[in-house]
């Protein structure tokens, strides 16, 4: 059911937060079953009848003790396999080293500034380049991004890479991905940030390294 | 019967004293009611504007919106294009032209219409109705004494909430509209005019925001008064009607939490008007925008529990009395709410995931919010184990206290996707929170209150409302709740932002127009559903059956008051002997028993 509407997932990360995504998924619905199942249950058999009596029952601290020692189990044991995930996704400290890419994203009321660094892989220097609204990455590389906004708070989302950050002003937010899939992927803003918030739209275009090289090539020839 | 040993504490009072300014808390809490509703048109109608904008981007509305040959061509083909037409051709900017011209919602009063429909709706709606209008009414009766602890601030409180809700919708008529940054208002999108082009609107929303936050705190400061210190004689803590304990533990969140948002806006206002900075930062330094979110959801979260407890607590009272069983594990049910309260203020972080905050936090914040699923889980056993083996009355009131335990449970269960941190990243802003929003508080919250209003209302005015009307509306509204809200989930697994005015503007949300416009309807049906409860309403104030003192043999001692409910409620005060939920007790020939019946009196079949 999830997988019908899930788009399809292109970033490495992606299929921990998937697996965990369809874990929740089963938890939940397998949760939601038993309790409006007994629900009903109890509804059809304890209904009303002439002539019979309520049994009085004040509680079962037994009963009490076993469903919250349960609960908190299993709450403790998503925790667990949650953690490593989040890392993954958002610690600084572990993200992939050496990135093969780093871009600067900018977000601007209603546009998304790339900003290349250039061969010097320096920014604020004569070879920066700045496009509007178009990302460009290797396919299989990693992208470190420098995320930041010149006015209001925006939110980078990717949903086939299942990456979301917002972008503050005056703060560099460090973001990683890894794509697995050429493709043209686009990067709606997340967070309301006035009026044009509906529309503002970047694009991902993940290219094949081949492609890449070319598209560098021509940039800085 | 013991109608008439009750001394009548009313005396001439003039209508104003009575109907307008009263100090009676009986009449405060249905002002509250009354207010409550009315409210709930404003913010459902807001919503009804939106939701077709969503279905139909850009069109004109209907009924009102000019016709498609006048937009293309100026011909007037219908009532609404002469109306167009005069508008354009007036030299003043009227406020339609502005805000919707020839019928068509612009982006700027979209955003105004979301912002002020989730305003409205937690802070002029449920708010008042869970804890103005049923904190007033019942905790006096409930807890068995004549009025609230302090009157004159009670009156105050309730003149203030007007105030505000007077402040709040003359903000969508001053020059460059109403707040648009949402109820959360997010800085420095609403800190700083230029980024919005609202200039007094979002000033107003702050103003009238920090005059509720007053009213809250005086009713408070009531309530946590009058529970602490007046209660009947043998009226202990513990045999407090669980509806009590959530008003009471809402109380002492409301006396906390109202400050810290109060204090945020005040701020805002100061970065608004005085030009400080503390959200927004510069190169030269100043505050930080985060600093606005911390502190709106340090209030915030807490403020969510505000609207779900009293829920619980009116819950916790239908489900014993037409199941006719003691509330199962009564002591647990408190320490469960008293858990929530007091996890709601470590969990804030959970809305804050992908702001920036350190990812660190990200890890504690899930820890603690998905452990609020423990004392959740506890209130869902408890109820299901107080209908275990009980003798189920189907009334109108005990639909609703089933609805609200099934929605419930599907709102909490959708908020372990959210706490979870993974998942968080890729739902979080999606209309999957709009699923869980609504699944929490329409679902529980509204439906919490539906079910009250029917219960309490033979206490409240005297007579019953009419049944026949009262379940044609839970059913279509139950219906329609679910196809308008259970949708959005599956929105939101797509990856559906909220917030975003036109949704054909992507591409991949290409598949999900014709779910927007299945939510629309069913949205419109659900908004239509709520005018058969407002006319029951008022129609039964008048003409509804009159009703007995006690017509669902309830223990509890608001039901022990004659009706109508005299001026200082009791002839005598009562003595309480027993817990609110002594059901179907074994070897008593009645299957209720009064918390204010003497002990070893003969058993009586009720009234
Ligand atoms: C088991 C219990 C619950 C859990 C685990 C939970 C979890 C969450 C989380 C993690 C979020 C933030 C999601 C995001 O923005 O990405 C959220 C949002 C929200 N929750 Fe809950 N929640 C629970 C119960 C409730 C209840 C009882 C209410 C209210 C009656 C409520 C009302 C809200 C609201 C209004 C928001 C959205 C605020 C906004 O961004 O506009 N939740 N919930
Ligand atoms: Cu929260």
């Amino acid at each position: 059911m999830l997988d019908q509407w899930l788009p399809e997932n292109v970033s490495t990360f992606g299929q921990g937060v998937d697996n965990l995504f369809h874990a929740i998924y089963w938890l939940t619905l397998v949760v939601f079953i038993l309790v409006i199942g007994t629900l009903i249950v109890f509804l059809i058999k304890y209904r009303h009848q002439e002539g019979k009596k309520a049994d009085y029952i004040e509680g079962s601290t037994t009963l009490e003790i076993v469903w919250t020692a349960a609960t908190t189990v299993i709450v403790f044991v998503l925790a667990m396999f949650s953690y490593p995930q989040w890392n993954n996704i958002k610690s600084p400290t572990q993200f992939p080293e050496n990135p093969d890419v780093v871009v600067q994203v900018s977000g601007k009321q209603f546009n998304w500034d790339m900003t290349y660094p250039g061969p010097d892989n320096e920014f604020g220097t004569d070879d920066d380049l700045v496009l509007e609204n178009e990302l460009h990455v290797p396919v299989n590389a990693v992208v470190h991004i420098r995320l930041t906004s010149v006015d209001v708070i925006h939110s980078f989302f990717v949903p086939q890479l299942r990456l979301k950050q917002d972008a503050l002003p005056n703060r560099f937010i460090n973001v990683w991905f890894e794509a697995t899939k050429a493709g043209r992927y686009e990067i709606p803003c997340a967070e309301l940030c006035g009026f044009g918030h509906s529309g503002m739209l970047g694009y991902l275009n993940v290219h094949t390294q081949a492609d890449y090289d070319a598209w560098v090539q021509e940039r800085w020839p | 019967m013991h109608d008439n040993e009750h001394a009548s504490h009313d005396h001439e009072e003039s209508f104003i004293r009575k109907y307008i300014f009263s100090l009676d808390h009986k009449t405060i809490g249905k002002q509250f009611l009354i207010y409550g509703l009315i409210m709930f048109f404003v913010g459902g109608g807001l919503a009804l504007l939106f939701r077709w904008q969503l279905a139909y981007p850009d069109q004109p509305l209907p009924i009102i919106g000019a016709s498609q040959q006048y937009i293309d061509e100026g011909e007037v083909v219908t009532g609404a294009d002469r109306m167009w037409e005069r508008i354009y051709e007036s030299d003043k900017e009227e406020w339609l032209e502005v805000s919707m011209p020839s019928g068509v919602i612009t982006p700027e009063f979209y955003n105004m219409l979301f912002t002020m429909h989730a305003t409205i709706m937690v802070f002029f709606v449920v708010v008042p109705i869970l804890v103005g209008a049923f904190g007033n009414f019942l905790i006096p009766l409930m807890i068995g004494t004549r009025d609230m602890a302090f009157p004159i601030l009670n009156m105050l409180s309730f003149w203030l909430a007007v105030l505000a809700a007077i402040v709040m919708v003359m903000g969508f008529f001053v020059p460059g509209g109403h707040a648009s940054a949402g109820w959360t208002g997010y800085a420095p999108l609403s800190s700083d005019a230029q980024w919005t082009g609202v200039e007094w609107g979002l000033n107003l929303w702050a103003i009238s925001l920090l005059l509720q936050g007053f009213s809250s705190l005086v009713g408070s400061i009531n309530y946590i008064t009058t529970i602490i210190n007046m209660r009947a004689p043998g009226m202990t803590f513990f045999r407090m009607p669980l509806v009590i304990w959530s008003l009471f533990i809402v109380a002492i969140l409301l006396l906390l939490a109202f400050p810290v948002l109060s204090s945020a806006l005040a701020l805002l206002i100061f970065d608004r008007l005085a030009g400080t900075t503390f959200f927004s930062a510069t190169a030269e330094g100043g505050g930080d925008p985060l600093l606005w979110q911390h502190l709106f959801w340090f209030f915030g979260h807490p403020e969510v529990y505000i609207l779900i407890l009293p829920g619980m607590g009116i819950a916790s009272e239908l489900i014993p009395v037409f199941s006719r069983k003691p509330i199962f594990g009564y002591r647990s049910m408190v320490y469960a709410m008293i858990a929530i309260a007091f996890l709601g203020w470590i969990v804030w972080g959970h809305h804050m995931f992908q702001s920036g905050m350190r990812s660190g936090m990200g890890n504690f914040f899930m820890t603690t919010t998905m452990l609020i699923a423990v004392p959740s889980a506890i209130k869902t056993f408890n109820w299901l184990g107080t209908m275990f083996r009980g003798s189920i009355r189907f009334t109108t009131p005990m639909l609703h206290g089933i609805a609200f335990v099934s929605m419930f449970v599907i709102g909490g269960l959708s908020g372990i996707y959210m706490a979870n941190t993974p998942v968080d990243v890729y739902i979080h802003d999606t209309y999957f929170i709009v699923a869980h929003i609504h699944y929490v508080v329409f679902g529980g919250s509204l439906f919490a209150i539906f079910g009250g209003i029917i219960f309490w209302f033979p206490k409240m005015y005297g007579r019953y409302m009419n049944d026949a009307l009262s379940k044609i509306h839970f059913w279509l509204t139950f219906i329609a709740f679910n196809c308008t809200f259970f949708p959005m989930h599956i929105l939101g697994v797509g990856a559906h932002m909220r917030r975003i005015a036109n949704p054909t503007q992507y591409e991949y949300l290409q598949g999900f127009e014709g779910m927007n416009i299945f939510i629309t309807m069913s949205a419109f049906t659900l908004g239509f559903a709520q005018l058969i409860l407002v006319f029951n309403f008022f129609w039964s104030m008048y003409k509804g059956k009159a009703a007995e003192q006690n017509p669902w043999q309830v223990n509890t001692l608001e039901w022990e008051a004659p009706t109508p409910v005299p001026h200082g409620n009791f002839g005598q005060i009562p003595t309480v002997y027993r817990g609110p939920y002594e059901y179907s007790v074994p070897g008593e020939e009645s299957d209720w028993i009064p918390q204010a019946e003497p002990e070893h009196a003969p058993a009586t079949s009720g009234d």
